[in-house]
């Protein structure tokens, strides 16, 4: 068990808790650089699609987890930044230049979206938000002009600096683009956590009654909340345009937002880490499920037997696993598994049991 | 002078007039408190100046100033803070986060410096955790900073809400019901903030309150209030004693004076 002795009010304020803290996180990154180095091709690329979907996570966390508003349209905003990304390309915008600001827009498109959306609570913002998904593979199919329709897009290679950086040509130049986003978000993300307006997310998340009280504009505050958050979306959907190749109206279906959305359940909703627990499971899940399905259907002489939706399936038994016996999602099982190691061998089962929980009137709301 | 005046505010909900015709005035650096049964509508009248009721007729002031056209995250920059009867925390943020949250009216800082976390944001935190450390040592909360609410015993919230209010450094401070639930001695040491709040921080105290031994060692001045209407207003004595009070308190089979 580690005590940390603060002694100075910038203890609470610096990013790391403690040296150690910042070693493991440095050693982290180390190895994220010296990734390409250590793992071929092929796994590099799965690296990568990891890192997107880690990006896509964070965005999402700070609408989900930190201002407790849910989204099944997500998948929509990743489509947007994806598709002014690349038309903004086709139009001469070089990519680094394209890409900040398909984000900067679909943040944009978010806060409008958001002032009449974020008036609803609960199970009615999710069926909203839901609409905004099962509109989007419309709009794109009916915008052929600009969008391609079924036909889809195709992604022009990057080109940064005269380098040519291309998913399949160049992987390792492509992971480091991705890897530098990854970090860029990472830290904007970080820093609005310790800062007033992150304080004003979780505020309002755990009751907005207080929230308003204290003096945070719940409404302004839930569209930036929102606008950060499609922003970030966006540029997950830039890169995963560069990483798809090509794509099309159904690359970002609704069942992309629930994926999304679970993603970050999973992995642990209100903390940073479960964004990246969560994109490990989704990135890693398809090919756990091909080895699995390859030996199943080989003890049970199957053959190669089709199995529709086992993906969905999967995933969705992982979710009621988690909702059922760690809701907090992977990053609470870490921490669990952290203080039982640090405490051995004084480790309580009820230790992160709340002590006490009592009835609310529903008066003030 | 008057900091903060009802005038005649009425406020049905359907058929019940929740709150009926009150009017009172609260002094600069005066404990006011309400009292009254169950029901009769202070909760109501506090929520009507945190403006998330709007009243039906009459006008509510600050300072002289109609507050009627205000939003509610407005109410706090006024300088009034306030807490809830049935305690409304951050539950998953830690003491110390819910107490900074209680900063929000002094943000200088936007979302550009914060997403980089420019120096100047930096600078703000530093006297933002000042004011709240402040508030810590003056409400003795050291031991529960880093303590998360969920896990928090009852009185301890209790605390903790009045120190959040505390530390967005109001003028004014509402306080619904601060000692229901608490134990004697948490009760007493409750009577000695409030003095203190009052004498020392020269902060102007509106409060609701059942516990007479409470609201007579601390309050100036009294409303007796049942059925939305004013029964009596006075010295906490002269309401204690009023007829009107008396019957109203026999009437729910429940004693005034404790
Ligand atoms: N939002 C609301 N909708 C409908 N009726 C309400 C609402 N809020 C309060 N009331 C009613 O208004 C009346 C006054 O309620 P209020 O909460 O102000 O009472 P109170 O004096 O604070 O009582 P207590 O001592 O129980 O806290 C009650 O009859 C209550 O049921
Ligand atoms: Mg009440």
């Amino acid at each position: 068990m580690r005590f940390v002795f603060k002694r100075s009010y910038d203890d609470d304020i610096k990013l790391f808790k403690h040296r150690p803290q910042f070693i493991y996180y440095l050693l982290l990154l180390i190895l994220l650089i010296a990734l390409p180095w250590l793992i071929d091709d092929f796994f590099l690329g799965e690296a990568t699609n990891v890192l997107i979907w880690a990006i896509a996570g964070m965005g999402l966390m700070v609408l989900t987890g930190f201002t407790g508003q849910v989204s099944l349209g997500h998948a929509a905003f990743m489509a947007l930044g994806c598709y002014l990304n690349v038309i903004l390309m086709q139009n001469g915008v070089p990519f680094i230049i394209s890409l900040p600001l398909a984000a900067i827009l679909t943040g944009f498109a978010g806060a409008i979206i958001a002032l009449p959306v974020l008036r609803l609570h609960g199970i009615y913002l999710a069926i909203a938000t839901l609409a905004i998904s099962i509109l989007t593979e419309d709009i794109i199919v009916i915008a052929k002009n600009w969008t391609g329709g079924v036909m889809g897009l195709v992604a022009e290679p990057i080109e940064i600096f005269g380098l040519d950086i291309d998913r399949y040509g160049t992987p390792v130049l492509f992971y480091f683009v991705v890897l530098f986003i990854v970090l860029f978000v990472l830290m904007v993300v970080r820093n609005l956590t310790r800062a007033p307006l992150g304080r004003a997310f979780t505020a309002i998340r755990d009751s907005e009654v207080s929230a308003q009280a204290l003096g945070v504009n719940v409404t302004k505050t839930k569209a930036t909340s929102f606008a950060i958050s499609c922003a970030i979306v966006g540029l997950a959907g830039g890169l995963l345009g560069h990483y798809a190749g090509a794509f099309n109206h159904e690359t970002f279906n609704l069942v992309f937002s629930i994926q999304l959305l679970l993603m970050i359940v999973i992995g642990g909703l209100g903390s940073i880490h479960g964004a990246f627990f969560g994109a490990i499971i989704v990135g890693f899940l398809p090919q756990l499920i091909a080895i699995t399905r390859g030996s199943i259907s080989s003890i049970f002489n199957l053959g190669s037997l089709p199995l529709p939706g086992i993906e969905s399936a999967a995933f969705a038994f992982i979710l009621i696993v988690f909702i059922l016996f760690e809701p907090r999602g992977i990053y609470g099982l870490w921490i669990k598994i952290r203080t039982y190691f640090e405490l051995f061998p004084f480790y309580r089962k009820n230790m992160f049991k709340r002590q006490k929980t009592y009835l609310k009137t529903e008066r003030m709301k | 002078m008057s900091l903060l005046t009802l005038e005649n505010v009425t406020l049905s909900f359907g058929g019940l007039k929740a709150v009926n015709n009150v009017s009172f005035h609260v002094g600069k650096g005066e404990t006011f408190a309400i009292v009254g049964p169950n029901g009769a509508g202070k909760s109501t009248v506090f929520n009507l100046i945190s403006r998330i009721y709007n009243p039906d007729c009459g006008d509510i002031k600050f300072a002289n100033k109609s507050i009627l056209g205000l939003r509610p995250d407005q109410i706090p920059f006024l300088g009034i803070a306030r807490t809830f009867q049935n305690i409304e925390l951050f539950e998953q943020s830690t003491v110390l986060q819910n107490l900074l949250v209680g900063r929000q009216r002094h943000r200088k800082s936007n979302l550009i410096t914060e997403m980089f976390f420019a120096p100047s944001v930096r600078d703000e935190e530093r006297r933002h955790r000042q004011v709240v450390e402040e508030v810590i040592e003056f409400l003795e909360l050291q031991a529960y900073r880093d303590k998360f609410i969920a896990g928090l015993p009852y009185g301890v919230r209790k605390i903790v809400e009045l120190a959040r209010a505390l530390a967005t450094e109001p003028q004014v401070l509402l306080l619904d019901e601060p000692a229901s639930g608490l134990s004697l001695e948490e009760t007493n040491d409750m009577i000695f903030w409030i003095e203190d709040i009052k004498k020392q921080m020269g902060i102007t105290v509106l409060m609701v309150e059942h516990d007479m031994n409470l609201v007579s060692s601390v309050s100036d001045r009294v409303l007796a209030l049942a059925d939305g209407k004013e029964l009596a207003i006075g010295t906490p004595e002269q309401v204690q004693n009023h007829p009107a009070v008396i019957e109203a308190y026999i009437g729910t089979g429940k004693r005034i004076v404790s």
